[in-house]
């Protein structure tokens, strides 16, 4: 037996809620290659590799500006072996197979082998580039302007082509009419009356220049922010294209000893590779680090920091009661619905099962905000309705039991749709059978109908288990895993693994995607071993019902 | 046969056509040459700004023989967006947000300190000066400032309470002849809100972090969890849900100003962007410093301060530095983003101009007097969740000592 749904799903998945196949042709086609060509099918061929080709050719620019050579080649190979493929009259499975089983890889496989590599990484606030990066960024950072120093009006200029030629600072002394030219030799003063100065105090001509207008200058910026004229104190930098300032760089990097010196207080910070950071001997670090490998550290940590490993059995049993809670409780309301709708006595049915699709139309992420507002303890339309005054998100039961009531709401249509299809699947002549042989109705809902019914929603209710498992949204727009216990901030009763997870990646502090990496990693490991074995005791159970 | 070598012929024009149409699309962003991207600014603001600088910038391209593209980027997302694109090597040249994210930004290398001149840097207010200048450098031009104020009813309260405990009697008794429901519409919410209950945190005592001889906010330094932080949270607790009712977690960021311009509430505590709201409900208001405890300290709100900012890694530095430090440090922007957004400017000049012609400016930054920088080092990201927390936890009726305890400890544990 069959039903008409396919794929994964339930109602409290919100859109986008990852890949769902639209129904690939797998009918045989031995026969193909005697098959005519129409005209049709060719005008697809061709669209379909000319895109091909074309996605290819797009794609190879910005990998062959970042010489990445490897990317390159995989991206060569793909688009032959695709040519091959389909220019070709062979191998007719895998025409119809690769086309999928590229997007696994791209969507599926690609990320995930990504985030394990993540994992054993500090990659995260502050550890996002490479040293040399960070480097840059802290010899930039630490460009100060000589103290009392005067800005000059600044022009910038060449005795070449505007485009290419080698780049000069006219500066004027502010006040005066002296104008001087400074390039990386040095500064040096321009002839009285060699130089216009305009308003401003800007050099709008000078003898032998060619004074670059902005649309000039900004399109070499590079030049500009790179030209550095020195003086006694320091020097000469642009700020913009229209002023100049004496600074001075007082951090710089020493390759001799890997480390970065500051001249003004005489500070050195070493490079440690393995947090990926300047240190200082007092144990100061420079905010600028680095990514580096950190081993197993991010996975350890899950282990040993007491704030993580602590809450997590904890965690983990309520993850389970949730997701078993929403998932059957949906399924026992959606299917009683079912099979009162089923009765041939019914009256009206068309009706009813419009205005039970509705929570199902709504989308999930409106109705969760909607639903959250409606359990707040002073304003809550539940609390003012039956006159309570129940502090529903701030205890820790009202608040799971909140939590589940609302995807009970939000989850019962899709259970009561999949069941109907299945009631109808299932032949009237074994229910009728059952009474004849003089068995109560209860009887023969257990012995005949709820068993057929379960063959068929098995995998749907574990696919819908191991999505309430990482439902996200259904707890952090709703309660944001609170209420939180006093004394520990980061794990609230009603959170999820994944809320979990997210708030110490994202939320309480700075950004740390190699920890948050190693989470998912725990939990893709937990979800898969619940999907295992369940899929295991299905299979059991079809081979005895069937 | 015949049919099949036509296809491929056909076949591989159209890849050739494709593959000369992407090619050209792609060529800027391919290749770095500065001369592919010649005289192009681009800049991210959020949605709200972006119509506001669109003009200006328009202006200043064509007067400068340079095209200018402002990119609407929603605000939630800016930062991280920034943050991201800027370590893959991409992105835009200037970059407009808060200024507490500069902490963040200056540790990923993603913005570049601006030099302004000293006449420059004293046209604007000393505060706002002071929020965007981290490590001793200026990171951003700061153009609007923005902090919290009481905002009262004056049909309800025709006086300005002058502490908390005025407020508490005035509201009790409005709530006692049925006009009101709720006491304050201060936002609290099942996590709490570090940003709104700062001002009676401080006036009762309590600190974030001390400060550096140079006046930085130090991070070695945590106030949180010291009994100073304990003290505050106690007379916080005695206005909770367990004591006087007046702060409650049924109170959030979503319905603060609705049961305010609803009229069940008599005093909100919020800043700029809430009168928009107000005025629209038609409720006479006027605008007054949160009010501290009696006999404790000056309630301080946080100091935020809208800025902009040189991308480290922008294809056009030279002209977005221009553009910074010597186009937005004039008034003439300043009042265009007023008009888009009313947050008082902080640009001395700006202000004057925009003052007489809305008097909620001069009283929010009257309000904002005894204000405190929000504290933009990368510390304070550890801050916000636990220390919230534990104050939703307080006001809940849990144990003021053994909780913030607990999240100094947290916070302490976060900051590396």
């Amino acid at each position: 037996m069959s039903t008409p749904l396919s794929g994964p799903g339930s109602a409290q998945q919100a859109p986008g809620r990852g890949p769902v196949r639209t129904g690939s042709p797998r009918t045989s086609r031995t026969a193909r290659n005697h098959a005519p060509i129409t005209a049709a099918g060719l005008a697809a061929k061709v669209i379909l590799l000319g895109l091909v080709a074309g996605i290819a050719i797009w794609a190879a620019f910005p990998l062959v500006a970042a010489e990445k050579w490897v990317g390159l080649a995989v991206l060569v190979l793909t688009t032959a072996a695709l040519f091959y493929l389909y220019l070709g009259r062979r191998h007719v499975p895998a025409k119809y197979l690769i086309p999928g089983t590229l997007f696994l890889i791209a969507f599926q496989v690609v990320p995930v082998l990504y985030t394990a590599s993540t994992a054993f990484t500090n990659f995260g606030d502050g550890h996002r580039g490479s040293k040399d990066d960070a480097i840059v960024a802290i010899q930039t950072s630490s460009v100060r302007q000589v103290p009392g120093s005067t800005q000059y009006p600044l022009s910038v200029a060449t005795k070449g082509d505007p485009a290419t030629g080698a780049l000069v600072f006219l500066i004027t002394k502010p006040g005066t009419d002296t104008v001087s030219v400074g390039d990386a030799g040095g500064l040096r003063p321009l002839e009285p009356g060699a130089a216009t100065v305009g308003a401003g105090g800007k050099v709008t001509a000078a003898d032998g220049y060619t004074v670059l207008n902005f649309g000039q200058a900004s399109a070499r910026s590079k030049d500009i922010t790179d030209l550095v004229v020195p003086t006694a104190g320091g020097a000469l930098r642009s700020s913009g294209l229209s002023r100049a300032y004496e600074g001075k760089a007082v951090r710089a990097y020493d390759a001799g000893c890997d480390c970065v010196k500051d001249s003004d207080s005489g500070k050195t910070w070493t490079a440690d590779g393995e947090v990926g950071a300047f240190v200082a001997a007092d144990g100061e670090r420079l905010a600028q680090g680095w990514k580096v490998n950190v081993g197993l550290s991010n996975f350890t940590r899950v282990l040993t920091d007491e704030r993580i490993s602590g809450p997590f059995l904890g965690t983990l049993i309520w993850n389970f009661a949730f997701a078993i809670g929403s998932t059957g409780s949906t399924f026992i309301l959606g299917m009683l619905i079912a099979l009162a709708l089923h009765s041939p006595r019914m009256r009206g049915t068309n009706l009813y099962r419009m205005l039970l699709i509705l929570p199902y139309a709504m989308p999930s992420f409106a109705m969760l905000l909607v639903w959250r507002d409606m359990f707040n303890t002073d304003f809550g339309l539940i609390n003012n309705l039956f006159g309570l005054s129940v502090d529903w998100f701030g205890q820790d039961w009202s608040a799971r039991a909140a939590v589940i009531l609302v995807q009970l709401w939000l989850g019962y249509p899709y259970m009561f749709l999949v069941a109907t299809g299945a009631l109808q699947a299932i032949p009237r002549e074994l229910t009728e059978a059952t009474s004849v042989d003089g068995a109560s109705r209860w009887q023969s809902f257990r012995a005949v109908t709820l068993p057929l019914l379960l063959v068929a929603l098995s995998p749907l209710l574990i696919s819908s288990f191991a999505f309430n498992f990482n439902n996200f949204n259904a707890i952090y727009l709703t309660t944001e895993g609170a209420p939180f216990p006093a004394d520990n901030p980061s794990n609230g009763a009603t959170d999820l693994l994944i809320t979990y997870t997210y708030r110490l990646a994202f939320g309480g502090q700075a950004a740390q995607f190699g920890f948050a990496a190693a989470i998912s990693l725990f939990i893709f490991a937990i979800v898969a071993v619940v999907s295992v074995v369940s899929f295991r005791r299905t299979r059991q159970q079809e081979e005895v019902y069937a | 046969m015949r049919i099949r070598t036509a296809g491929v012929v056909a076949l591989f024009a159209l890849a050739l056509a494709a593959s000369g149409c992407g090619g050209d699309s792609d060529e800027p962003a391919a290749k770095d040459t500065p001369k592919a991207a010649g005289g192009k600014l681009v800049i991210w603001a959020d949605d709200k700004r972006t119509a506001a600088l669109k003009p200006f910038a328009e202006k200043f391209g064509q007067e400068n023989g340079v095209s200018v593209e402002v990119q609407a980027v929603p605000n939630e997302d800016l930062q991280k967006n920034f943050v991201t694109v800027s370590s893959q090597g991409g992105g835009p040249d200037v970059v407009i947000g808060a200024h507490d994210w500069i902490g963040n930004l200056v540790q990923n290398g993603a913005i570049d300190p601006v030099q302004l001149s000293d006449e420059q840097k004293a046209a604007f207010n000393e505060t706002a000066v002071k929020a965007v200048t981290f490590n001793g450098q200026l990171y951003g031009v700061p153009y609007a400032q923005e902090n919290l104020a009481l905002i009262r009813n004056t049909e309800l309260a025709p006086e300005a309470p002058k502490t908390i405990e005025d407020l508490v009697a005035t509201g009790k008794q409005l709530k006692a002849q049925k006009k009101v429901t709720e006491t304050l519409c201060l936002q609290v919410g099942q996590k709490g809100d570090a940003y709104h209950i700062y001002p009676l945190y401080t006036s009762a005592g309590g600190y974030l972090f001390g400060t550096t001889a140079n006046g930085d906010y130090d991070p070695k330094d945590l106030g949180v969890g010291k009994p100073e932080s304990i003290a505050a949270f106690k007379k916080i607790a005695a206005l909770g849900e367990k004591g006087e009712g007046v702060l409650k977690r049924s109170i959030a960021d979503t319905n603060s100003t609705a049961t305010f311009t609803g009229k069940k509430c008599a005093f909100l505590v919020s800043g700029p962007w809430a009168t928009a709201d107000v005025k629209k409900a038609g409720i006479t208001y006027d605008i007054s410093a949160v009010p501290g405890f009696a006999g404790g300290k000056p309630a301080a709100p946080f100091v935020g301060v809208q800025s902009f900012y040189v991308a480290a890694k922008g294809k056009n530095k030279a002209l977005a530095q221009e553009f910074v430090a010597n186009h937005v440090t004039k008034p003439d922007l300043a009042v265009a983003l007023y008009q888009a957004d009313p947050r008082p400017p902080a640009l001395t000049a700006a202000l004057d101009q925009v003052k007489s012609s809305d008097p909620d400016l001069a009283k929010f930054i009257e309000a904002g007097k005894n204000g405190q920088v929000l504290p933009a080092i990368p510390a304070m990201a550890a801050i916000w969740d636990p220390f919230g927390k534990a104050e939703a936890a307080v006001i809940g009726g849990a144990d003021p000592t053994s909780t913030v305890t607990a999240a100094g400890k947290t916070i302490a544990g976060s900051i590396k």
